[in-house]
């Protein structure tokens, strides 16, 4: 029997500490009543259900946003993450970014400074704590849930956001 | 671990070595599969007969008068017969083939159900039941303005008999029931549930997708009106399914689709269909999945159900006994009478997340809601983390899960 085998390391990347602090102390956890633009983001296969809601101000700046629902560490982990980042910013910074990271975190591709079109300041860092799914095709999907519903929130989409 | 516990294992040890898939390593482990509630392993029996068809015997059935289409037809006809007698029903004609038991509960709500009811009628189901013997009742009930009523469970995942009783009143036109809940591994009394039922004159559909790998099924003796399974479930191929029908019924119904094969005569004025079980096959049928599904038959026939059920009972015994004494964790489903499956929380750590750890273990559970929303609902809960047996699976393979849990928990320490 092998039962003692270690955790690879792929595993302890995908839920390095940053990550399981965000999971389990949600920044920005809550309804935002005067939201402005809210979408959901669902993944019909596990269930996950999240919420962000946005109060996007005249000159649009987005001066608060939060999220609830439920998830896996990822999926409420990246979410807490993106409040972070986007909270404060322009609305066409928030776009900036989201693409950067969706195409970060779905072809692997790298935001690094100088090739691209979002400078790396200290928030972008903190997303890079969400490069560990890149070896998890599965969990991709629970990484970027809360970014497709900024989309859909963005655009006020009338209809939930899905990953699929 | 003294030899004498370790007892159960070694009367699968010769089964498990039938199912070559699971001689492998994932992610540098030893494979430990622990999902066949979603999908059973195929022994080398099934995969031969499948590949031996294809190779020698390929031709489409009940319309050739050359030899392969008689070979295709004997074969696939074989199976009919052999599923008959696996289930005892009283005629070959009550055994109809489908792509799973989805479509068999779909094929009954729409054939059976839908032409005879309306508003002020009911169909009756319990909160254990998977989405597919949900969702079909509730379409029909859009269709024709009948009611879906829910049949509660208590907090172990056992169904409340009183309460189920206390529903079965005369304008229910069909109680749908699983045998074994998939989400909990809960084994209902259906023998007894469909005794009251028959007394009150109401028609009994039975999801028996994770009863029949499981243990002997006769639906002579559980006196049902219908039994619905899926080949996959029972170590045969996917796009199988059975839908047993008691025989007066199914000659009253209604084709559920048209085409070919299902019919005897056809003019542009009218159609006479063919006989049962055929006036319900219409279409090319998953010849070779049949096939292999008469082969995973003739396999369990061979390992004999009532071994099989005898030792799975010990090997959950047993998992139950090890996943209890893992720290933090929560079982979910408790019932006294239970089969094949066990569903749990370990601490704070979401369903997915431990399905990832212990894939990286090598180890193959499900995780999620299992296709019971309203079950994780009732419970408060998301999803679970599920581990389900077969026959193949023995006690290294539950210490192998409780060990990776521990692993789990040092992640998320």
């Amino acid at each position: 029997m092998n039962g003692h085998a270690a955790v690879t390391d792929d595993v302890l990347d995908l839920y390095r500490e940053l990550i399981l602090d965000h999971a389990r102390n949600p920044r920005h956890f809550g309804r935002l009543d005067n939201a402005t633009h809210t979408a959901q983001g669902i993944n019909p296969l596990c269930g996950d259900k999240l919420c962000v809601y946005l109060f996007i101000d005249d000159n649009k700046h987005i001066e608060a946003i939060s999220f609830d629902g439920s998830g896996c560490a990822i999926s409420v982990a990246s979410a807490s993450l993106l409040t972070d980042t986007i909270i404060g910013l322009s609305v066409e910074r928030a776009e900036t970014i989201l693409s950067a990271v969706t195409r970060r975190l779905i072809r692997g591709g790298s935001v690094e400074p100088g090739n691209i079109d979002v400078e790396l300041d200290e928030s972008l860092d903190k997303i890079k704590a969400l490069d560990g799914v890149r070896e998890f095709p599965s969990r991709v999907k629970c990484a970027t849930l809360a970014w497709h519903a900024l989309r859909s929130a963005l655009r006020q989409d009338a209809n939930p956001a899905t990953t699929e | 671990m003294t030899q004498a516990q370790r007892q159960p294992s070694a009367a699968a040890a010769d089964w498990r070595k039938d199912f070559p898939i699971l001689d492998q390593s994932v992610n540098g482990q030893p494979l430990v599969y622990l999902d066949s509630a979603a999908s059973a392993q195929q022994p080398a029996t099934v995969i031969d007969a499948v590949a031996r068809y294809q190779r020698e015997d390929h031709a489409n059935v009940h319309r050739g008068v050359h030899t392969l289409s008689h070979r295709a037809t004997d074969a696939y006809e074989g199976a009919r017969d052999k599923i008959r007698e696996f289930i005892n029903a009283a005629d070959r004609s009550e055994i109809v083939f489908t792509s799973g038991t989805t479509e068999s509960i779909n094929l009954v709500a729409q054939s059976f159900c839908r032409p005879r009811i309306g508003s002020g009628d009911k169909i009756l189901i319990t909160h254990l039941e998977h989405h597919a013997n949900i969702v079909p009742w509730q379409l029909v009930c859009e269709q024709t303005g009948a009611e879906l009523i829910v049949a509660p469970i208590d907090d172990h995942g056992q169904l409340e008999l009183e309460s189920l009783r206390l529903m079965m009143t005369s304008d229910v036109f069909l109680l749908a029931i699983g045998h074994v809940s998939n989400a909990l591994g809960t084994v209902n009394p259906v023998k007894e549930i469909i005794a009251y039922a028959k007394q009150r004159g109401i028609p009994v559909l039975v999801d028996g997708a994770q009863g029949v790998p499981h243990m002997p099924v006769n639906v002579q003796d559980l006196d049902c009106d219908f039994y619905a399974f899926s080949g996959h479930k029972m170590f045969g191929p996917t796009g199988t399914g059975v839908l047993y029908g008691r025989e007066t019924l199914l000659d009253a119904m209604p084709p559920y689709q048209g085409g070919g094969d299902m019919i005897l005569e056809v003019s542009f004025e009218s159609t006479i269909y063919n006989e049962l079980p055929y006036k319900f096959e219409a279409g090319t049928p998953n010849i070779s999945g049949v096939i292999g599904l008469g082969a995973a038959i003739d396999y369990l026939q061979s390992a004999d159900m009532q071994r099989i059920a005898a030792y799975e009972s010990e090997l959950h015994e047993y998992m139950l006994l090890q996943l209890g004494g893992v720290d933090d964790i929560r079982l979910i489903g408790t019932a006294a009478n239970k089969a094949g499956v066990q569903s749990f929380l370990l601490g704070d750590i979401h369903s997915h997340d431990l399905g990832t750890i212990l894939d990286h273990q090598g180890i193959a559970i499900r995780t999620g809601h299992h296709c019971a929303m309203p079950l994780m609902t009732r419970f408060g809960i998301s999803g679970t983390a599920r581990a389900s047996l077969a026959f193949y699976n023995n006690t290294d393979d539950v210490d192998r899960l409780v060990a990776a849990l521990a692993k789990a928990r040092q992640v998320f320490r």
